[in-house]
C-alpha cells in the first residue's frame, strides 16, 4: 500500500461523512442503521440463560448458599469482637507494614469510622473483603503458577485476564446475580472474578523474572523440584508478588462497594448510594469518605509489607511485637466486658456533621448559582452538545445565541480547509486529510455520522495502526454492536468517553509535564492522584453530584477526575525515567530546557504516554459504567437496566458492547507504544 | 607459574563429543545421543547442515579432559558457547549428544534423583552475576546447599561459618546481599558453592562483573583458595590474561567449537589459527616465555657461565642477564645444560614473536 493511502482514504471519508448528511433523504439507511436490519441477540441469550440456570441453577444455588457461611461467620465475628480489639490489631499492622506514621494514620481513620457511626456497615463491607481476598489470592496463585510454568498456559490465560479485566465490573454482577440469585454471594463472587487477575499477572511476572543464575544456582545446589520453587522462586518473586495482594485488595474492595447496588446488604456501599439517591449530600459524603479511608488503609498496609525491606526488620522484634499485641488484645477483651466503651462506640459520641453539611452546600449551590450554571451550561453548549449532535444542530440562538447562516457553515468551512491546505503544503498530507475528516465529524457530530462511515473510519484506523489482524477484529466487534441494536447507545457512550479521555489527555499530559519538571508540583499532585487511584468509584461521583445535580456533565466530570490519573502518572513516569545518557548528550549539545524537552524528552517518552492514554480509556469506560447511576444514555446506562430488570440479555450485550470499545481502544493504543517502543529500542515500564 | 604440569594426569571429569543444537529438530540430527560422527572435518561439516537446516549451534563436537587437582580454563568471546559447555557439564543445559564422564560413569546416564543427589555432593558453582538469593543473609545464602539437604540448623551454619572464614567475610554473616559490594557478594557465592566440599568446581566468568582492580584481588584469592583445597576446576573466562594467570591447560572456543587445547604457553607459541593468535598478541611476552622457551640449542661454550633453570620467565631472567654480558647457560630439568641465551638472544626473541615461534617450534 502507498503512502498516499491513507490521506486519500481519510479524505474521501470526511468527503462521504459530508454528502450522506446533505442528502441524508434517500440514503437515510446509510446514515441510521434500519430498524428492520436489527438482529437483537438479548431474546436468544436470555432463553440460552434460562435454559443454562435451569440446568445449573440448582448447582450454583447451593454453592452461593455455602459460600454465604464464611461471610456470615466473617461478619459475625467482627460484630462480636470489640471495635477497639479490630481497631488495636489494624494500628500494630499498619506500624509493622512500615512503622509509626501509617500506625497513627490507621488510628485516625478507625477513630473516624467509630466516631461517624459507621463502624458496623464498614465492618460488613470488610468482612466480604476478608473473605473474598484471600479465595482471589488462591485462585490468582494457581493461575499465575500455571502460567509462570507453562508457556502454552499463558498464551490461554492472559487473553483471558484482558478480557476479564476490560469487561466493566458493573457487566459481571447481571449472570451472576441471576446464578446466584440475591445475598451477599453475589459481591463475594464478583469480587473474586473481579480481583483474581492482578493476583495471576504479577505471580507470573514475578516468577518469570526470577534471575536465571539464582534458579541454577538452586538446582546446582541440588534442589528437588519442590524445593527449587518453594525454597528459590517464592521468595525470590515474593515482593512481586505481594503487590499481586495489593492490587488484588484493592480491586476486591472496589468491587464489593460496587456489588453493594444490588441491596439487600447492610454494607458501607449500600450506605453511600442510598444516601445518594435521598440526595442526602452531607451523610453521602460522609460515609463515602469512610470507603475511602477503607481504601486507603488497606492499601497502604498491603503496600507497605510488599515494599518492606527485610533486612531491616529483625525477627525476634516481630515476635515480641505480636507476643505485645496479643496481650493487649485480651486486655481491651476484657475491658469491654466491663467498660461498654471498649465494646461499642456509645450512640451519644456519635459525631455528625450531616445537617450543617448540607445547610453549607445548600448555601453554596443557592449563591453561587450563577457561577454553577454558567459553567455547566458554557461546557455543555460549547463543547458537550457541538461534539454529540454537531455544530450543525448545536448552534442556535438558545445556545450559542446566535443562529448559523449558510455565510457561516462556509466560513466554517474555509478555516477547516485552509487549515487543510496549510497542512498539506507542508508535506503533512495525512495530517491534512485527518483535519478535514476532524472538521467534518464536528460538524455533523457524532451522534448523526453515518453508521457506515464510522464504522469504515474505525476499521481503517485499525488497518494503519496495526494491521490487518486488529482491522478484522475492530470490524467484527463493532458489526456485532451494529447488528444487535445499540450502535446508537454505543456512539453515545463513544461521545462521553472520547470527549472524557480528550479533557484527560490534554490536561493530564500537561500536567504530567509539569510535574515532571518541578519538584514541587509533583510533591503536590502525587497524593492527590495516589488518593484518586485508591478511591472506590462510587466515592468519585459524591462530590460532582452535589454541586452540579445529575446529567452529561457531571458524569463527564467524574470521568475526567478518575481517567486524568494514569495520564498524568505515565506521562511524568516516561519523562522521569528516560536514559540519562541521551538526556545528557542532548545537554551536552548545547539544548535549552525548552529544546531538551520538546525535541529529546517527548518523543522519547511518547510510548510511555501511548500507555496512559491507553490507561486513561480502560478508567473512562470503567468510570463511564458506574457515571450511568446519575444519568447517562450510553451503553452504561443499558446495562444498569439490564441489572435493574434482571434483563440478562439486554444487560449483557451492553456489557460486551463496552467490553468491545475497550478492547478495540485498548488494543489501538497498545500498538502505537509497541512501535514506538520498537523503533526507539526502549522498554517501558509502568509506574 | 603459569605453566606448571598438573600434578596428577588421573582424569576427573572428560566431555566427549558434546552437542548442544537449540531448535525444534535438535534431536533429529543425532541418532542415541551419539555425538562422535567421525573425525574433525565430518564434525564440522555436520555442524554446517545443522545451522543450514535452521537449527542454533551452541556447542559443537567439544571435547576435553579436566584432570584432578586442574584449572582447565574454557575462554572465548560471548558468544562462543562457552557458558553452554559448562551448563553441559553440570546438566544445567541438557546436552543434545555426547556424553560427560566422571570418575569414568556418563552423568547423562543419571536419573533426576541421582542427579540431585550428584549435585549436592559433588558439583559446585559460581555465576558471573553472583545468584545469591536476596531473601537470605550470607550465612544462611551459604548454608543453603546443605539446607537443601536437610542438614539441621545448627550443623550447617557451623558448616557454613568455616567456608565463611575461609573466603574472609567473617563479620558479614548477617548482612543481606544487596548490602555488599560486588566483590563481597561473590565471596559469598565462592563460599556457597563450596560449603559441600565438592570434588568438582565450576566457574563461570565469576570475576567478570567486577571492577580490575578487585578482579585481580580475587583471582589471587581464588589461587590461595585452589592451592589449598586442590579441587578439580572448570573455570570460563572472555579475559585472556585472567587465562594465563589462573590456567593450568586452557580450551579456545569460537562458534561453539574448541579451536585449540593446551597449555598457555603452547598456546601462544603455536597458535592454531588467527582467532587464537589474536588473543595472543597483546600478551607480554616476557610474562609467558621461560628461558627454556628462547635457548639456542648448541655447543657454545658454557664454561664459567651463571646457570639457570629452563623454567625460569624471561621477566625473572631480565636482572641475571644484565649482571651477565657474556650470556647464560641453562639447564633443563634433567639438570642437563642445553645452550646459553645472551642479551642479544633475549632482545630478538622479544622483538619477534613469529621468531620465538619458530625457534620453539624446532
Amino acid at each position: 500500500m502507498s503512502r498516499h493511502t491513507q490521506p486519500l482514504v481519510w479524505a474521501t471519508l470526511a468527503a462521504l461523512t459530508v454528502v450522506l448528511h446533505a442528502l441524508s433523504g434517500p440514503l437515510t439507511y446509510l446514515v441510521t442503521y434500519p430498524d428492520a436490519w436489527v438482529a437483537s441477540p438479548t431474546d436468544a441469550m436470555n432463553a440460552g440463560m434460562q435454559a443454562f440456570v435451569g440446568v445449573f441453577g440448582p448447582m450454583f444455588k447451593v454453592v452461593g448458599s455455602i459460600l454465604e457461611w464464611p461471610i456470615w461467620a466473617a461478619q459475625n465475628v467482627l460484630r462480636i469482637v470489640p471495635w477497639s480489639v479490630v481497631a488495636l490489631l489494624f494500628v500494630v499492622l499498619g506500624y509493622a507494614a512500615s512503622g509509626w506514621r501509617l500506625a497513627a494514620f490507621v488510628a485516625v481513620s478507625l477513630l473516624y469510622m467509630a466516631g461517624i457511626g459507621f463502624w458496623a456497615e464498614s465492618m460488613n463491607s470488610l468482612a466480604i473483603v476478608l473473605i473474598s481476598v484471600p479465595m482471589a489470592l488462591a485462585v490468582g496463585f494457581g493461575f499465575g503458577v500455571w502460567g509462570a510454568y507453562s508457556e502454552r498456559a499463558k498464551r490461554i490465560i492472559m487473553p483471558m485476564l484482558d478480557l476479564l479485566q476490560t469487561i466493566p465490573a458493573f457487566a459481571y454482577l447481571l449472570p451472576i446475580l441471576i446464578l446466584f440469585g440475591f445475598g451477599t454471594t453475589v459481591g463475594l463472587v464478583s469480587s473474586i472474578l473481579y480481583a483474581f487477575p492482578p493476583m495471576v499477572r504479577n505471580t507470573i511476572l514475578g516468577l518469570r523474572a526470577v534471575p536465571s543464575e539464582i534458579v541454577e544456582a538452586g538446582l546446582i545446589s541440588g534442589a528437588t523440584p519442590s524445593q527449587l520453587f518453594w525454597k528459590v522462586k517464592m521468595p525470590a518473586a515474593r515482593a512481586q508478588m505481594l503487590l499481586g495482594v495489593n492490587q488484588t485488595t484493592m480491586a476486591s474492595l472496589s468491587m464489593v462497594i460496587i456489588a453493594s447496588i444490588i441491596g439487600g446488604t447492610n454494607d458501607i456501599g449500600w450506605e453511600v448510594l442510598s444516601t445518594i439517591r435521598k440526595a442526602q449530600f452531607g451523610e453521602s459524603l460522609l460515609v463515602g469518605f469512610v470507603i475511602a479511608l477503607i481504601a486507603m488503609v488497606l492499601d497502604r498496609i498491603t503496600y507497605g509489607f510488599a515494599t518492606k525491606d527485610r533486612a531491616m526488620s529483625g525477627a525476634k522484634a516481630q515476635r515480641a511485637l505480636w507476643t505485645y499485641t496479643l496481650i493487649g488484645a485480651a486486655v481491651l477483651a476484657a475491658l469491654s466486658l466491663v467498660v461498654p466503651f471498649f465494646a461499642q462506640w456509645p450512640a451519644t459520641w456519635v459525631f455528625d456533621p450531616a445537617p450543617q453539611m448540607n445547610a453549607a452546600l445548600e448555601y453554596v449551590v443557592i449563591n453561587g448559582r450563577v457561577a454553577i450554571e454558567t459553567l455547566k451550561n458554557s461546557a455543555f453548549f460549547f463543547l458537550m452538545l457541538p461534539v454529540k449532535i454537531g455544530l450543525g444542530k448545536a448552534v442556535s440562538p438558545f445556545t450559542w445565541g446566535f443562529a448559523l447562516t449558510p455565510a457561516l457553515i462556509a466560513g466554517y468551512a474555509v478555516i477547516v480547509a485552509a487549515f487543510a491546505a496549510w497542512a498539506y503544503i507542508k508535506g503533512k498530507r495525512t495530517l491534512a486529510a485527518l483535519a478535514l475528516l476532524a472538521g467534518a465529524f464536528l460538524f455533523v457530530g457524532l451522534t448523526n455520522i453515518s453508521w457506515l462511515v464510522l464504522l469504515v473510519s474505525l476499521v481503517c484506523a485499525s488497518y494503519f495502526i496495526s494491521g490487518r489482524n486488529l482491522a478484522i477484529g475492530t470490524g467484527l466487534g463493532l458489526l456485532f454492536l451494529i447488528v444487535a441494536g445499540i450502535w446508537p447507545q454505543t456512539v453515545l457512550s463513544l461521545y462521553l468517553c472520547g470527549l472524557g479521555v480528550l479533557v484527560c489527555f490534554i490536561f493530564g499530559t500537561g500536567i504530567g509535564i509539569w510535574a515532571s519538571e518541578s519538584k514541587t508540583v509533583s510533591a503536590i499532585v502525587r497524593p492527590i492522584i495516589d488518593t484518586l487511584q485508591t478511591m472506590p468509584l462510587f466515592v468519585i461521583l459524591i462530590p460532582f453530584v452535589m454541586v452540579f445535580k445529575i446529567g452529561e456533565f457531571t458524569a463527564l466530570l467524574a470521568v475526567i477526575a478518575y481517567a486524568i490519573v494514569p495520564a498524568i502518572r505515565y506521562t511524568e513516569h516516561g519523562l522521569r525515567n528516560l536514559p540519562e545518557s541521551v538526556t545528557e548528550a542532548a545537554t551536552a549539545i548545547g539544548a535549552t530546557r525548552r529544546q531538551l524537552l520538546f525535541k529529546v524528552k517527548l518523543p522519547l517518552a511518547l510510548p510511555a504516554i501511548m500507555l496512559g492514554l491507553n490507561q486513561t480509556i480502560i478508567y473512562a469506560i470503567g468510570m463511564l459504567v458506574i457515571a450511568a447511576l446519575v444519568g447517562t444514555n450510553g451503553l452504561g446506562q443499558q446495562i444498569y437496566i439490564g441489572l435493574g430488570d434482571g434483563d440478562f440479555g439486554v444487560g449483557m450485550t451492553a456489557g460486551i458492547g463496552m467490553a468491545v470499545i475497550a478492547m478495540i481502544a485498548d488494543r489501538m493504543t497498545q500498538a502505537v507504544s509497541k512501535r514506538k517502543q520498537d523503533e526507539y529500542g526502549l522498554s517501558t515500564d509502568a509506574p | 607459574m603459569t605453566s606448571a604440569p598438573s600434578t596428577s594426569r588421573e582424569v576427573k571429569l572428560s566431555c566427549r563429543n558434546v552437542w548442544k543444537i537449540y531448535g525444534d529438530t535438535a534431536q533429529s540430527h543425532f541418532t542415541a545421543r551419539q555425538g562422535d560422527i567421525g573425525d574433525e572435518d565430518t564434525a564440522k561439516a555436520h555442524a554446517q547442515n545443522i545451522r543450514d537446516a535452521g537449527d542454533i549451534v551452541a556447542s559443537a563436537n567439544v571435547s576435553f579432559d579436566v584432570h584432578v587437582g586442574e584449572i582447565f580454563v574454557i575462554m572465548g568471546l560471548s558468544g562462543s558457547g562457552k557458558s553452554t559447555i559448562v551448563r553441559c557439564l553440570s546438566r544445567l543445559v541438557e546436552p543434545t549428544a555426547g556424553e560427560i564422564l566422571f570418575n569414568g560413569e556418563n552423568l547423562l546416564d543419571q536419573t533426576p534423583q541421582q542427579l540431585i543427589e550428584f549435585r549436592r555432593h559433588k558439583m559446585g558453582m559460581v555465576f558471573q552475576n553472583f545468584g545469591l538469593m536476596p531473601h537470605l543473609n550470607v550465612l544462611d545464602n551459604v548454608a543453603f546447599p546443605l539446607e537443601l539437604q536437610g542438614i539441621p540448623l545448627a550443623k550447617r551454619r557451623a558448616k557454613a561459618a568455616q567456608v565463611i572464614e575461609l573466603v574472609g567475610l567473617t563479620g558479614r554473616e548477617d548482612s543481606f546481599p544487596r548490602q555488599l559490594s560486588g566483590g563481597q557478594q561473590q565471596r559469598v557465592g565462592i563460599a556457597r558453592s563450596l560449603a559441600v566440599e565438592p570434588d568438582l568446581w565450576f566457574l563461570d566468568e565469576p570475576f567478570s562483573a567486577l571492577d580490575p582492580l578487585i578482579r585481580r584481588q580475587m583471582q589471587d584469592e581464588f589461587l590461595r583458595i585452589q592451592a589449598e583445597l586442590n579441587k578439580s576446576i572448570v573455570f570460563i573466562t572472555h579475559d585472556f590474561l585472567e587465562a594465563l594467570r589462573i590456567a593450568d591447560r586452557m580450551a579456545i572456543m569460537r562458534d561453539g567449537q574448541v579451536v585449540q587445547i593446551g597449555r598457555p604457553v603452547d598456546l601462544i607459541l603455536n597458535p592454531a589459527d588467527d582467532y587464537v593468535r589474536e588473543f595472543t598478541n597483546d600478551v607480554p611476552w616476557e610474562m609467558v616465555l621461560t628461558a627454556g622457551d628462547i635457548v639456542l640449542p648448541g655447543d657454545a661454550a658454557t664454561d664459567g657461565l651463571q646457570v639457570v633453570d629452563a623454567t625460569e620467565s624471561l621477566l625473572d631472567l631480565l636482572p641475571v642477564l644484565a649482571a651477565h654480558e657474556e650470556g647464560v647457560a641453562v639447564r633443563d630439568s634433567a639438570g642437563q645444560i642445553t645452550g646459553v641465551i645472551k642479551a642479544r638472544d633475549f632482545v630478538r626473541a622479544l622483538a619477534s614473536g613469529s621468531e620465538a615461534t619458530t625457534q620453539a617450534a624446532q
